[in-house]
């Protein structure tokens, strides 16, 4: 374990944790966009920056990726800090306009509207569905393409993936909500900003409804090694 | 059975050996022409110059008479194609395939093609040798110098002129520690850009835990108006590798590689073959000139990427994935390539290594500025008489590389500014061409010594438009993984755009400096938080010309398009 100040307080941490872990778990509040736990640290967002004393100096490091040490002292909000945090909000106000998830975040880190002009985006490039289908999944149906500015989240070359599960993970880890899913009766239907995908959803045995991609299951059941049969209800109707 | 024939050489005493019969094989005496046969001088038509050479030079059955070499870049591309007759040292200016058959005739005979000369454009008298022409007089060409001596292609050039005796040295006589001492006494920075200190760098890396480590040539050159490195690979590739073995055994890693762009084919080619004969002579493999050390090198080509010249997206491509940065809290000499420790320098870097071992840090450290030791090479280009490569000691002031060498500014016109560094430099105003440029003096202006690319500037040039040409570049190179350099480049562009357009509107100047300093601040790696330096630095010695954009609709240097906006 390793002592650290945040913002005045002494906290504790495990070595090898980042301060944006070791914020969360002393109830210190540090905004960002990309983190998830699940999923290794990325460093896009940038909204996550901090201020660590560093050889006399403030130095900005991205918390979700700067790991804790012995005596460090961390600044998790400062004028330095907002001024960045804003900035940011008001690329991703631009950037997407009408995504709520974003304009609350704006608003909460004090932006009311952008100085550029507005696009009309739901994504913001964070990965996180990109990093959860090939980090937790394992099956990396999606990827980021093109580089810079051309930066898109979609399937290799926007076509139906055909090693996607329609697991709906990128659509749960989505932050922002741009990625959409709903099952209607036998069919799921998984949108992402730049194409969409139907899936088969299997059966319940006892309540008859739809529960799972047939796909998943097949995946599941490759992977665990399981018996079809352990899967004929759906967890609601199981013993 | 073929007869035992091997180039390989077991020990510091048979590569002497080797190297006093190549140097007895050979005449000093002898005539020698030198084509250069660099990207600038082929694209000036060299290959004419070369093949008339060869067939003239056959063609009269002067073999023992005339020696051919074709080698790298001399430096003064402006003149291109360059030919130079040794041992004299006679400088041929722009010579061309018609001009083969003269020079050969009188050369034989000892006379000089006049005609083919240099004119002063100050006197207007012609100069004959080389070392007298103004561009080479205030240089001092430790890396570039013996270029002109130097079949590329040809190992035993290299070896005759004392190649791989610095090796020698290190394998032999030094130890490890003792050579991180010398490179850190000789104050050698890292010329890619950064500027760090290498041997402290070497340092972090030989003690960093790990039993596999690496070494890196960064040789993906990819700034606008940058051909320093490209040079050097295709000039002298040998006196890279011999950097870079030393560094591996000071360091301890058994495997090293070169990052190289794939657009320079030249350079790839050189370099390939550059290995290939130190692997051959025992400079690259097992059991290194018979001192038990382990070294090879391989090449991994870059797909075009600029952001791969960054070192963690470097190595992210090297190992196979996209080339993207990531943070670097845990630096690269401790968890770099396939997480191991690595130590990554670039091209200009490992090339400095051998003089500094031959020669000592003693000697080094007294060449340059107090804190920048050595000498560097600035790749000069744009609105200069003398567009080319020249190397010049760390502390020269900006005045006697643009006039004094470059020549000044063609047809007399004014000059503005330079851009140093590249797109993520900044330019350097007409008020500060006394500044002595190095590391420190060019960060405290606003800009950096980047890759050494010189970009000069004149009274045609407005400002804005060029810092929009920069962020322009720098937004179609992002690599798009952080919000602020993808989206903040994305808008930066736009705005420039815009008032170079006549669009520009009160408050862009503020909004243009508030983006910036988030850039700085807050992007994941350099490439984002230096490419505001353009705007910058134009807003800080230029304000006016933004201003006579946004507010007059005019472009001083008469170089935007604004009149239609007027009209309306």
């Amino acid at each position: 374990m390793v002592t650290l100040t945040i913002d005045g307080r002494k906290v504790q941490a495990e070595e090898g944790t980042t301060i944006l872990e070791a914020a969360r778990e002393n109830n210190i509040y540090i905004p960002s966009l990309c983190h998830h736990e699940e999923v290794m640290p990325y460093g896009a967002c940038r909204l996550c920056l901090v201020e660590v004393a560093w050889n006399g100096r403030q130095r900005l490091v991205a918390s979700c990726l700067y790991e804790v040490a012995e005596g460090l002292k961390i600044r998790t909000n400062s004028e330095r800090i907002a001024n960045n945090r804003k900035m940011i909000m008001e690329l991703l106000l631009a950037r997407c306009p009408n995504n709520k998830a974003i304009q609350d975040l704006a608003r909460q880190l004090g932006v009311k509207e952008t100085s550029f002009k507005l696009e009309d985006n739901q994504c913001m490039l964070c990965a996180l569905c990109v990093r959860v289908c090939q980090e937790v999944v394992g099956v990396s149906a999606i990827s980021l393409v093109n580089r810079g500015v051309d930066r898109e989240m979609a399937t290799p070359f926007y076509e139906p993936s055909d090693v996607c599960i329609g697991c709906g993970s990128c659509a749960y880890v989505c932050p922002v909500e741009a990625i959409k899913f709903e099952d209607i009766g036998d069919t799921r239907y998984i949108y992402w900003p730049n194409n969409s995908m139907e899936f088969k959803l299997k059966k319940c045995k006892t309540c008859g409804n739809y529960w799972i991609p047939e796909r998943q299951l097949e995946y599941i059941i490759k992977e665990t090694k399981l018996p079809l049969s352990a899967f004929d209800n759906c967890p609601d109707c199981r013993d | 059975m073929a007869k035992r024939k091997t180039n390989r050489i077991n020990s510091p005493q048979e590569l002497e050996a080797i190297r006093e019969s190549i140097i007895k094989s050979r005449d000093p005496s002898q005539t020698c022409i030198v084509v250069c046969g660099g990207t600038g001088c082929l694209a000036l038509g060299a290959q004419d110059v070369i093949a008339g050479f060869r067939r003239k030079i056959q063609e009269g059955g002067l073999e023992k008479k005339l020696a051919l070499r074709i080698t790298g870049c001399p430096g003064f591309c402006e003149k291109g194609p360059l030919v130079v007759i040794k041992p004299e040292n006679i400088l041929y200016q722009q010579v061309r395939g018609e001009d083969v058959a003269e020079i050969v005739s009188e050369t034989v005979k000892g006379n000089i093609v006049d005609r083919l000369l240099y004119t002063d454009p100050d006197t207007g008298k012609k100069i004959t040798y080389e070392s007298e022409v103004p561009f080479y007089k205030k240089q001092k060409r430790l890396l570039l110098g013996d270029n002109s001596n130097i079949d590329p292609t040809e190992i035993r050039d290299y070896l005759a002129l004392g190649g791989y005796a610095a090796l020698s040295k290190a394998l032999f006589k030094m130890s490890p520690e003792k050579i991180i001492k010398e490179v850190k006494k000789s104050g050698l920075r890292g010329r890619g850009g950064g500027g760090f200190p290498a041997g402290v760098k070497w340092e972090s890396c030989r003690r960093a835990e790990g039993d596999t480590k690496y070494v890196i040539c960064n040789a993906e050159e990819g700034d606008p108006g940058a051909f320093v490195d490209r040079n050097l690979l295709e000039g002298n590739p040998h006196s890279v590798l011999e950097g870079m073995i030393i560094g591996a055994y000071a360091i301890g890693a058994h495997q090293g590689y070169v990052y190289i762009r794939n657009e320079y084919r030249l350079a790839l080619e050189h370099l390939t073959q550059a290995i290939k004969q130190a692997e051959e002579y025992g400079f690259l493999g097992e059991n290194i000139l018979g001192s038990g050390f382990d070294f090879t090198v391989k090449i991994s080509r870059g797909g075009g990427a600029y952001v791969c010249g960054e070192s963690t997206a470097l190595m992210a491509s090297l190992e196979g994935k996209v080339g993207e940065p990531r943070a670097k809290y845990i630096h690269t000499v401790e968890r770099g390539l396939w997480e191991q420790p690595t130590n990554l320098n670039n091209v200009e870097t490992w090339a400095n290594i051998p003089l500094i071992i031959n020669s000592g840090a003693n000697w080094y450290s007294t060449i340059g500025s107090e804190g920048s030791k050595g000498t560097k090479i600035f790749s000069l280009s744009g609105k200069i008489n003398n567009t080319g490569l020249v190397e010049v000691p760390m502390g020269i002031t900006l005045r006697e590389i643009i006039y004094d060498i470059g020549g000044g500014i063609p047809e007399d016109r004014k000059f503005k500014a330079a851009q140093t560094g590249g797109p993520g430099g900044g330019c350097i105003p007409e008020s500060l061409l006394n500044l002595p440029v190095d590391f420190d003096e060019l960060t405290k202006v606003g800009s950096v010594m980047g890759s050494g690319s010189m970009i000069v500037m004149d009274e045609t040039t407005c400002m804005v438009d060029m810092a929009r040409y920069f962020i322009n570049f720098l937004e179609r190179e992002s690599c798009g993984k952080c919000i602020p350099c993808r989206e903040g480049l994305k808008r930066m562009s736009q705005i420039l755009t815009d008032i170079t357009e006549g669009k520009g509107k009160d408050g862009d100047i503020g909004l243009l400096e508030r983006l910036s300093a988030a850039l700085i601040d807050s992007s994941l790696c350099a490439l984002g938080s230096t490419a505001p330096n353009p705007v910058l630095t134009t807003i800080r010695y230029f304000r006016d010309e933004y201003e006579a954009h946004i507010r007059d609709r005019r472009c001083p240097a008469g170089v935007c398009k604004l009149d239609a906006v007027i009209r309306k």
